[in-house]
Parts: C-alpha cells; sequence; structure tokens
C-alpha cells in the first residue's frame, strides 16, 4: 500500500468554553493515502469539522490541540502561521458548503483563478495559467464559454462546482470538503458527486468528505471513517462499513437513515453528548443497544476486526470483559424530549 | 379521474396561479428581466381528502413552498380557486381569512427562525390561543399548552414550558414549532421541509411524531420536501414539481414503482442509496433548473430531458447549451478549433423556435453550416436534432428552424398522471 500523505496521531483539539473546555476532537489517528476518498460522517455536533479544518491546520483563534497532524515528514501544528498560509492552497485545500461567501462578487472568475495560479505557481505563463484554469472548470463540468462571467451569473450549484474546481486547479496533496452538497438539490448534488467520484480516478488528491449523507459515502467514497463524540469510532472501507457495520454507532446511523428501501423508521435512542462532559469508558453507552456494564467503566480498546479496518467497542474483545461485567447495562428510560 | 361524488375532499385546488410581477427596477435592469414575472405557481390543480397526506416534491425554485403559502392564503394567489371544505378562500379579504388560519397552520423548514427566542414555549404557544379566542382564562390556556407540549413529546412539560428556544435541540425546536401549529386544532397542516436541515438520526422522529399527530388528532398534511426517499416513507399521494407546474401525480405506488415522467424517474435515481449492493445506476439528466423568469418554451423540462424528442419545444437557447456542452466534453483543442467559427453566442439567448448563430467575425456561414452539420454527425443521439426541421447558410450566419413544441397538460396514463408528450393521446 501506498504512505499515507497525511496522517493523524491522536490528534486532540478543544475550544475554551466557560463550562470547561468543549473537547470537539478527542483522540483520532487517521491516514490519508494519495488519490483516496475518504467519507467522514456521524451526527451533527461529534466534530466532523473541525477534525477537517484541522486536517488542514485551519483552527480559530483560542482553539488548543494537541497530537499531531503529520504531513511531508512535519507536524503543521507546529508550522509558524506564514508557513502553513503558504501551504494552504497549494498543498492542503479546503471546500465549503456556501460557496458565494468565499467567491468575491466583484471578481469573475477568470480573475479567481489567475490570482490564485499567480500567487502560487507564478513561473505559468498568462495563457498556461488560463488553460490551466479552464481545464480545471471543464472538470467541473463549466464551460469555457462562461470563463469572463461574475459569480452572481451562476446558479448555487455551478458555483459549488467553480469552488471546488477552484481547490483542485492547484492540484493539491489534501482538500477537505465540508458537507459540499448539503445546500443544493438532489439531482444538483448527484451531479457533484459523480463528479467527485471520478476523480478520485484522474488525479492523486486526497479528498476528505465530511457529510450527513451515508448514501453519498456508499457512492463517493473509497473509504469512511465514523464519528461519535469527538472520536473515530470506526474506520475501514466504505463498502465493508455500509453493508456490513462492525460498530453499533455505524450500524445505528446506518439504520437510521431514511432511503427508497426503508419499510420501518428507525431512530438512535437519545442525542450526542455535551462535549464538556462525555460519558465516562464507551461515549457510546448511554445510548447504545448492545451496552454492557463494563462499557460505561472501561475504555474499549480499538480492534483491527479485518484487514484496514478498526472498530473501537467492547464486543471485538469480549474475551477480555472482566466476568460479569458483560451483563447488558442497565439504564433510565429516556424521556421523549430527549430523543432529539 | 373518478367521478365527483359527495365530495370528501378537505381542500380543492383549481387552476391556481402564483405569479410574482418583477417591476422594472434595479433587479430587472441587472438581470435583464425588465416587466417580467415569474410564474412560481403555474395552474396547479389537485384534490386533498380528508386525512390524507400529500407530498409536494421538487428541486428548490420549483414553486413548492409558494404553493403551500397559496393554500393557507400566506400569499395571495394571481387566478384560481382554492376551497377549504367547499369554501373559497381566494380573493377573499384578510379579515375574512383571519378565523380560518386556525383550521390551516404551517411548520418551516428553519426550526431556529421560526421560533421567537424572546418567547418561552409557554408564551408562544398561549398565543395563537389568545389571538383565536380559543381559551377562556389563563388556568385553561396554560392546561391547553401543556397538554400539547406532552402531545409532541416535550415533557417534562413543567421545565419544557419555562423553556427558551435557545435551551431547545434542532429536534426539540421542530417539536415545538408543530406544538404551535397544532394548538389551534388545525385541520390542515402545510409541512415545508420540516426535516431537511435535522440530521438524519432526528429525522426519523420527527416524522414519527407527525405520524403520530395524524392518527391522534386526524390530521391532513401537505408535506413539501425535495427528499423522495421521506416522502414514499410518509405520503399518500405525491405531486411532483418542476417550474411552477405538477408534472406527474399519482399514489406513492405508482409514483415509486411505475413513475411516468422523465423527471420524476430522474429524481428516482438521484436518491443516494446507502447500501451500494442495491444502488441504482444513475441516469443524471443535465444541466439545472432554468430560471423561472425565462422558461424554456414547450415541455419545461425538454432542455434537460433524455427522452426528449421532435415536439417537445426545442428553441434558440438550446443550441448554445448543446455547443457549450460540447465544448466541456471535447477538451480544449476542440473549442480552440470550434469557438471561433461561432460568433457573440448571447444572440442564442432570445426565446424563440427559430435559431439564428451568428458566424464568428470574419468566418463564412457556410464553415459554420458544416460544422454544425458535422456536429449532427457525430452526436446523432443528441435529443435536439431531432426537432430541427431545417438548417440553412444565410449572409452572416446559419439559420436552424425548430419544429414548434408543445406545452403539455396531466395525462392520463396507465398509472399516475403524467405532463409528459410521451403520453399525449393520438
Ligand atoms: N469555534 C468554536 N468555538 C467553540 N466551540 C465550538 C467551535 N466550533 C465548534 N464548536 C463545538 O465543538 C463541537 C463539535 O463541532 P463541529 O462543528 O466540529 O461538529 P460537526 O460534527 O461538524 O457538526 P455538524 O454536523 O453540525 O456540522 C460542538 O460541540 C460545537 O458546538
Ligand atoms: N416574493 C417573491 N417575489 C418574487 N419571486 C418569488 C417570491 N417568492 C418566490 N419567488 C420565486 O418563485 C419561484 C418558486 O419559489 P418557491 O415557491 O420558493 O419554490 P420552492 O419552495 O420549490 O423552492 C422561484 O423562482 C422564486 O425565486
Ligand atoms: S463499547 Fe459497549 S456501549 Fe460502546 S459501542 Fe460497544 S457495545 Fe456499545
Ligand atoms: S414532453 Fe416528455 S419527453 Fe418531451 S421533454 Fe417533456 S418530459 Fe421529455
Ligand atoms: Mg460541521
Ligand atoms: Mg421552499
Amino acid at each position: 500500500m501506498a504512505d499515507p500523505v497525511l496522517s493523524l496521531r491522536d490528534l486532540r483539539i478543544w475550544y475554551g468554553a466557560e463550562r470547561g473546555a468543549v473537547r470537539a476532537v478527542d483522540g483520532v489517528s487517521l491516514d490519508l493515502l494519495p488519490g483516496e476518498t475518504v467519507g467522514l460522517v456521524g451526527e451533527s455536533g461529534c466534530g466532523k469539522s473541525t477534525l477537517g479544518r484541522g486536517v488542514i491546520g485551519l483552527l480559530p483563534a483560542g482553539a488548543g490541540h494537541a497530537g499531531e497532524v503529520n504531513y511531508k515528514g512535519q507536524n503543521i501544528l507546529e508550522l509558524k502561521p506564514k508557513r502553513l498560509r503558504a501551504m494552504r492552497g497549494p498543498e492542503l485545500g479546503m471546500i465549503f458548503q456556501e460557496p458565494m461567501t468565499r467567491l468575491n462578487p466583484l471578481m469573475k472568475i477568470s480573475d479567481h483563478f489567475e490570482e490564485v495560479l499567480k500567487i502560487h505557481e507564478p513561473k505559468l505563463s498568462r495563457k498556461e495559467a488560463r488553460n490551466r484554469a479552464m481545464e480545471a472548470l471543464r472538470g467541473m463540468g463549466i464551460p469555457p464559454t462562461r470563463y469572463k462571467q461574475y459569480p452572481h451569473e451562476f446558479s448555487g450549484g455551478m458555483r459549488q462546482r467553480i469552488m471546488i474546481a477552484l481547490a483542485l486547479v492547484l492540484r493539491p496533496a489534501v482538500v477537505v470538503a465540508d458537507e459540499p452538497t448539503t445546500a443544493l438539490d438532489v439531482l444538483v448534488e448527484a451531479q457533484i458527486i459523480r463528479i467527485l467520484a471520478d476523480l478520485r480516478r484522474n488525479f492523486d488528491t486526497a479528498l476528505l468528505l465530511i457529510t450527513h449523507n451515508l448514501g453519498i459515502v456508499a457512492e463517493a467514497c473509497d473509504r469512511v471513517a465514523v464519528m461519535y463524540a469527538g472520536r473515530v469510532v470506526e474506520q475501514g472501507p466504505a463498502y465493508d462499513i455500509t453493508t456490513k457495520p462492525s460498530h453499533p454507532y455505524s450500524r445505528e446511523l446506518l439504520r437510521s437513515t431514511i432511503s427508497l428501501s426503508t419499510t420501518e423508521l428507525h431512530s438512535i435512542p437519545g442525542a450526542p453528548p455535551d462535549l464538556v462532559s462525555p460519558p465516562p469508558a464507551c461515549r457510546f453507552h448511554p445510548r447504545c443497544p448492545d451496552a454492557m456494564q463494563i462499557c460505561a467503566q472501561q475504555w474499549p480498546t480499538t480492534v483491527a476486526t479485518s484487514p484496514g479496518r478498526r472498530s473501537e467497542c467492547w464486543l471485538h474483545s469480549k474475551d477480555q470483559i472482566p466476568k460479569g461485567l458483560d451483563a447488558p447495562l442497565e439504564r433510565e428510560a429516556l424521556a421523549a424530549a430527549e430523543e432529539a | 379521474m373518478s367521478a365527483p361524488v359527495a365530495t370528501k375532499n378537505l381542500i380543492e385546488v383549481r387552476d391556481l396561479q402564483v405569479h410574482f410581477g418583477l417591476n422594472t427596477s434595479f433587479k430587472s435592469r441587472l438581470t435583464g428581466r425588465g416587466g417580467a414575472s415569474v410564474k412560481a405557481v403555474d395552474g396547479v390543480s389537485f384534490d386533498l381528502a380528508e386525512g390524507e397526506v400529500l407530498g409536494l416534491v421538487g428541486e428548490s425554485g420549483s414553486g413548492k413552498t409558494t404553493l403551500g403559502r397559496a393554500l393557507l392564503g400566506l400569499v395571495r394567489p394571481t387566478a384560481g380557486s382554492v376551497k377549504l371544505r367547499g369554501e373559497e378562500l381566494v380573493g377573499q379579504p384578510e379579515r375574512a381569512l383571519r378565523p380560518k388560519r386556525r383550521h390551516l397552520q404551517m411548520v418551516f423548514q428553519d426550526p431556529h427562525a421560526s421560533l421567537n427566542p424572546g418567547m418561552t414555549l409557554q408564551t408562544a404557544l398561549a398565543h395563537p390561543l389568545q389571538i383565536h379566542k380559543l381559551t377562556s382564562g389563563n388556568a385553561e390556556t396554560e392546561a391547553k399548552v401543556r397538554e400539547t407540549l406532552e402531545l409532541v413529546g416535550l415533557y417534562p412539560t413543567e421545565r419544557f414550558a419555562t423553556s427558551y428556544p435557545s435551551d431547545l435541540s434542532g429536534g426539540q425546536k421542530q417539536r415545538a414549532a408543530i406544538a404551535r401549529a397544532i394548538i389551534t386544532g388545525p385541520d390542515l397542516v402545510v409541512a415545508d421541509e420540516p426535516v431537511s436541515m435535522l440530521d438524519m438520526s432526528v429525522r426519523a422522529k420527527i416524522l414519527d411524531l407527525m405520524i403520530d399527530l395524524k392518527h391522534r388528532i386526524g390530521l391532513t398534511y401537505v408535506y413539501v420536501t425535495h427528499d423522495l426517499a421521506s416522502a414514499k416513507f410518509f405520503c399518500d399521494r405525491v405531486a411532483i414539481m418542476y417550474l411552477g407546474r405538477i408534472v406527474e401525480i399519482g399514489t406513492v405506488d405508482e409514483i415509486f414503482e411505475n413513475p411516468k415522467h422523465p423527471y420524476t424517474q430522474a429524481l428516482i435515481r438521484a436518491i443516494p442509496e446507502p447500501n451500494p449492493d442495491k444502488a441504482l445506476p444513475r441516469d443524471l439528466p443535465r444541466g439545472e433548473i432554468p430560471d423561472a423568469a425565462r422558461p424554456p418554451l414547450g415541455c419545461a423540462f425538454h432542455p434537460r430531458c433524455p427522452k426528449a424528442f421532435d415536439i417537445c419545444g426545442w428553441e434558440s437557447r438550446d443550441m448554445r447549451a448543446i455547443l457549450e456542452q460540447r465544448w466541456v466534453e471535447g477538451g480544449e483543442d476542440l473549442y480552440n478549433a470550434e469557438r471561433p467559427l461561432v460568433g457573440d453566442l448571447e444572440k442564442l439567448d432570445e426565446a424563440g423556435h427559430d435559431a439564428f448563430v451568428p458566424a464568428g467575425s470574419g468566418k463564412d456561414p457556410g464553415a459554420l453550416l458544416a460544422m454544425l452539420e458535422k456536429i449532427r454527425e457525430e452526436e446523432p443521439d443528441e435529443p435536439l436534432w431531432k426537432g430541427v426541421n431545417a438548417m440553412n447558410a444565410e449572409a452572416h450566419g446559419v439559420r436552424i428552424a425548430f419544429e414548434p413544441g408543445i406545452d403539455p397538460p396531466l395525462y392520463d396514463t396507465d398509472s399516475s398522471r403524467a405532463a409528459c408528450l410521451l403520453y399525449k393521446p393520438e
């Protein structure tokens, strides 16, 4: 297997808050291989966006961090801000949900591209820059005839394609896309997902795709990381996890997705915890249908359940559970209001 | 359609239109649509039986929200009729509509924006009761509020009655918004994308609540959504909307087992399927929903429709789209070779069945015609060519005569009703 282009080692990111630190990312280790698309899924507030920004070293002022984001033999979290800023774009890119806030309404699309290329690849001639830009736009389905137009002359879906092209034109090694299609319509979303899925065949860029939608993971990702309460609780090949999830949280998340084959509604009781004081031991235990007594007492170890696949759950090491502690965990019934 | 027996219909909508005038203001100069109007809802008819759930499904800008609001009199229709239990609502003065509002309620997409941040739930829920004078005295009001909070699952009710919206999670806010909608004892609730801003894991809980309320207090719903999967689960009937029209309407089984309209077929295939073993092959239509102020001629879906044929409404603007699509797919060399032969593409932007493709400056119209003929030869499956009656070189370019199109009404098919010329009777 190829060496990872970027690897997270025990990454922790927290936000200061009056009530105590919000531990949004709490000990995550994850590798991104060249050219692969990794889906990052989980409920709202589980730390996906924080992790995504951490991957490219883009943390808000006041956020604390520990652990490593290794890229080309260095921990980018330790780099001087100026160094890091120079890497952002040509090496580490980001695509956000709302493209309009990131495009300058007074600048033509051509100016956006040519400015970026001039800063980061000054050796390109004007003509070369123009061709590179039009090629990137073409890859996202934007006709070259619209190169000189302004952002407002495009639909929301086209603007998002332009943003993606703008992130890819520098051919960065790693791109993080945070829910890039959530604000778009089904058909446009499907078109963009199709293009992203094709992308992994043509480029060496590793893509971390943050999404709420497991259908998108199944379609566009090579691997998936499932995040719960600041932890990646399961990771592995997208096909394996979407067909045979091994962690109870992945399984419940899949079951609660409404798709055309849904015949019965299913939901996970309760809600993700407050990350100031998350539940002890396995953080999913208050909601887990399989929870045992040990789950509320001792942190489960991460087990490689099959090649390339890891899951953090006591169910995978039942033989190590002390006698009696494998009994089902008894919990108070939840009030309906805690349900959502 | 079935013969009109003694109507059990709660709502009857006929030829409903909501056109928004775009005045010749700054906006129109900016967008070049002086004096035009947006036909947000353009001739919609359907019935809604008591206790039924009707889904309105379509992409954004298809007119779902406007139609929902028009049903409740929250936006004034420009023509047509909406009857509530046989009583006409369109054209009534606000004074006459106000007392009816307690029977017609709405739940909005964004639960954060729909609750007043400065009001406790007690105050927010008491408000509609007071407006419609449904309770006498504080004790009765408070009891009704508590009962409703209980009904939507917000208990302990003492705790939630004194909560502010900021104390609530997204799902809890949506429960509160639903409580406010049902507290007046409405017959119809229009729910406009009530779960689309919520987490997947919360959506099921809110849909469960809506189903539960339907049975417990006998609600009829119009469920507005762009999510076909949840509509399949939740609705009895579904109306698919495109640019202000219903393009297909039928029972859930008809729509999902045997979709007739190419747009419906595309929407169904676009839903991402979490189980890769069940994923359908995707055959996505090109392009995006067009500007509602300048709808396509003929069938509004024709520029994107993979099944379009000669009478679907081919026009000048489509020629531009075909050229641009070719230059996206063909790469740099093709673009550099072909682009100079064509003049100003904006000349093609006027709607009309007669297209004039200007030749590039100093270029021979004959060469342009040869290029267009070559494209036709290379891309014989492109549906646009079916609508081309003639293509001739003129002094400064090439004139293309398209077959005039037909704007399809809803036709009966062997299952649903679909506005597509494939089902036009001979
Ligand atoms: N700038 C910030 N300051 C303080 N707390 C923050 C900040 N950004 C995020 N948080 C908190 O960190 C936790 C994780 O948030 P994050 O946005 O990373 O989650 P997410 O998984 O991306 O959620 P969503 O699916 O809603 O986008 C949440 O409790 C959130 O409130
Ligand atoms: N108040 C308004 N004034 C002008 N145009 C409007 C107004 N409200 C909606 N529209 C236009 O009407 C069309 C339908 O909008 P809408 O009903 O919101 O669709 P949907 O809910 O399906 O997204 C769109 O083109 C929209 O821009
Ligand atoms: S460790 Fe226990 S509580 Fe946690 S996911 Fe596994 S079974 Fe459930
Ligand atoms: S009438 Fe039917 S076949 Fe023709 S464009 Fe419209 S949807 Fe397609
Ligand atoms: Mg986020
Ligand atoms: Mg809407």
